[in-house]
């Protein structure tokens, strides 16, 4: 009976394991996102309400959404539209926005601290702001939760803060949030019965400028890309038993200025 | 413009490596570097800011804005941004930054670079951001078509300048745009009781080559007699051997020790970015192969199991000949 509607934003997923070559990897859910949906079905067990899965991504990306499905998502939309392709942050953020808005009144956006590819940590924060909601990133713990308030704890730098947040609001959480319970093999096989609704640019154009979707609107483009691996720094390799090695890195510790002792004498 | 992050009126130390950097890309460019310092109590600092090489140093004095609050500090921040109208605007990623440089991102539709271990100018005066994605797989370079261009940067990226006593500076202070109710209210506030390691001088870490949870006492006591703190790679946090705060890579603790041990550490992409600014680095491993030591300063390719506690005798043996000579 409750007419509370939390709405989970689940957030960009597909994890490309190790290469660049999108398509030769599986895409599978961003971990992070795994947690924000349990949060929001810890909330619908106790209080009742309705969660929705959203996701802006290629047409693969329906694998995630069915995945949220069969783990307690009430109703799955995926974003895809050529034309949301090729979006940074504020495009992403701004498209999910848009669709949020599209789907009328909601309570709690939960998604995860960041995903496993982009890396940035932003497009929660800055869904809050298009949103016009308050947010509180890296929550570790949710500690209550009412029809009205929610109630989080996160850290900053050498503080534990407990915040309360009134709805409508966002938070974005870390793994240690909870331990996602696993779909069971029937809530899979109903998942791949159910509908994942698709969305694109068209669906949204009453509630957007579609110049801010894509590639379009994006601020940020990436130039180019190059290996991380660092370069010449190797030193000196020794190998030898360990007695001998261990005397060796005694010598290399006493050198470098390690060894306490060696420090502030007598 | 860098933003200023203080807690209780400190100054988090990566605000001055962003105004060092910021001095150098605002001498490049030919303009000023600017602050913006937001709390209650904290006017100070504002000299201090001066000192590390700001010209100019705005300042929103205001109780509601002695803690952080996402909303009520971007409330502030963005009218300054649209009327000063910085190139560049500087905001350490922490997790205070990382909740603030978004919204105001998006505030301003402007272009939001994150966790940049770079930062250039171009010779038309383009910021040029080099970034890690892919978990550290890769580094992307990034360049932002509006203004401001935002960039976050990690805490000991950059380097700290040299605080100059004698330089001179404007404080503007300004009028505070208090937000009554901004949904958010903290409830309580208490101090962690935790680990830091990016403040270490010595970091003994381990990786995969620990074979069982009850062998990390014999890296731990090498930690400890080397008057060091104990770290992990990622592995032995995910299995929970190891506290979070311990771990060393992308997505825990990037660390610049004096001397960093690293025992059974194979070096994946993702570790060495949390590490590979120590001043040295030492690494231990059976595997010649291992990537550890394409950035080792020292390699020992050998058993840990057999040369650490070794080498934790022969340290106390030392200790204990110089304590009896005394």
């Amino acid at each position: 009976m409750v007419k509370q509607v939390p709405d989970i934003e689940s957030v960009r997923f597909d994890l490309e394991t190790g290469r660049l070559d999108r398509s030769s990897a599986e895409g599978v859910t961003n971990p992070f996102d795994l947690n924000a949906l349990e949060v929001g079905v810890q909330i619908k067990e106790r209080l009742g309400g309705r969660i929705t899965a959203i996701s802006m991504g290629p047409p693969k990306a329906e694998s995630t959404l069915r995945d949220c499905l069969a783990r307690g998502a009430d109703r799955a939309i995926l974003l895809t539209d050529r034309r949301f392709a090729g979006a940074d942050t504020l495009a992403t953020s701004y498209t999910l926005a848009c669709a949020i808005r599209e789907l009328g009144r909601f309570d709690l956006i939960v998604c995860g601290e960041k995903t496993l590819d982009g890396d940035t940590a932003q497009v929660g924060p800055e869904v809050a702001e298009l949103l016009g909601v308050p947010h509180v990133s890296y929550v570790e713990e949710v500690v209550a939760f009412t029809h009205e308030r929610i109630t989080v704890k996160s850290d900053i730098g050498r503080f534990h803060y407990i915040y309360e947040l009134r709805y409508p609001c966002l938070i974005t959480v870390t793994k240690n949030v909870n331990i996602p319970r696993l779909p069971t093999l029937k809530d899979k096989i109903l998942a791949r019965k159910a509908r994942v609704e698709v969305w694109d640019a068209e669906r949204l154009s009453r509630v957007a400028e579609p110049d801010r979707f894509g590639l379009k609107g994006s601020p940020t483009t990436v130039v180019k890309v190059f290996s991380s691996l660092p370069s010449g720094r190797r030193g000196v390799i020794l190998e030898g038993d360990a007695e001998e090695l261990a005397d060796r890195l005694l010598n290399v510790l006493r050198e470098v200025g390690a060894l306490k002792m060696e420090k502030g004498g007598t | 413009m860098v933003f200023a992050e203080q807690n209780e009126s400190v100054i988090h130390p990566v605000t001055f490596e962003l105004l060092g950097k910021g001095r150098e890309l605002a001498d490049r460019l030919g303009v000023d570097l600017s602050a913006v310092l937001l709390g209650y109590g904290v006017e100070d600092e504002a000299f201090n800011l001066i000192r590390h090489g700001a010209d100019r140093v705005y300042l929103f004095e205001d109780r509601s804005l002695k803690e952080f609050d996402a909303v009520r500090y971007k409330e502030n921040i963005v009218p300054l941004l649209r009327e000063v109208k910085p190139s560049v605007f500087l905001v350490g990623a922490t997790r205070i930054g990382r909740s603030l440089a978004p919204r105001v991102a998006a505030a301003l539709r402007t272009g939001l670079t994150a966790d940049c271990t770079d930062l250039d100018v171009d010779e038309e005066g383009n910021l040029i951001q080099v970034r890690p994605a892919f978990s550290g797989n890769i580094m992307a370079v990034i360049r932002t078509r509006t203004r401001p261009q935002i960039a976050t940067v990690r805490y000991k990226v950059m380097k700290p300048p040299e605080p100059d006593p004698k330089r001179r500076g404007e404080i503007i202070r300004r009028d505070v745009k208090v937000v009554k109710d901004s949904g958010l209210r903290i409830l309580k506030k208490e101090p962690v009781r935790g680990v830091d390691l990016t403040e270490a001088e010595v970091i003994v870490s381990c990786g995969r080559g620990v074979k069982r949870r009850e062998d990390l006492v014999i890296f731990k006591e090498l930690a400890a007699v080397l008057g060091g703190v104990f770290g992990s790679s990622r592995p032995l946090v995910d299995c929970g051997w190891v506290e979070r705060e311990r771990q060393v890579g992308f997505s825990g603790n990037v660390v610049k020790p004096k001397v960093y041990i690293a025992c059974g550490i194979s070096g994946s992409p993702q570790h060495l970015f949390g590490m590979r600014d120590s001043d040295v680095i030492i690494a231990i491993n059976k595997d010649p192969s291992a990537p550890i030591f394409n950035v080792a300063d020292y390699g020992f390719v050998g058993d840990m199991y057999e040369i650490v506690p070794l080498l934790v005798k022969k340290i106390k043996n030392l200790e204990r000949a110089c304590l009896d000579r005394s």
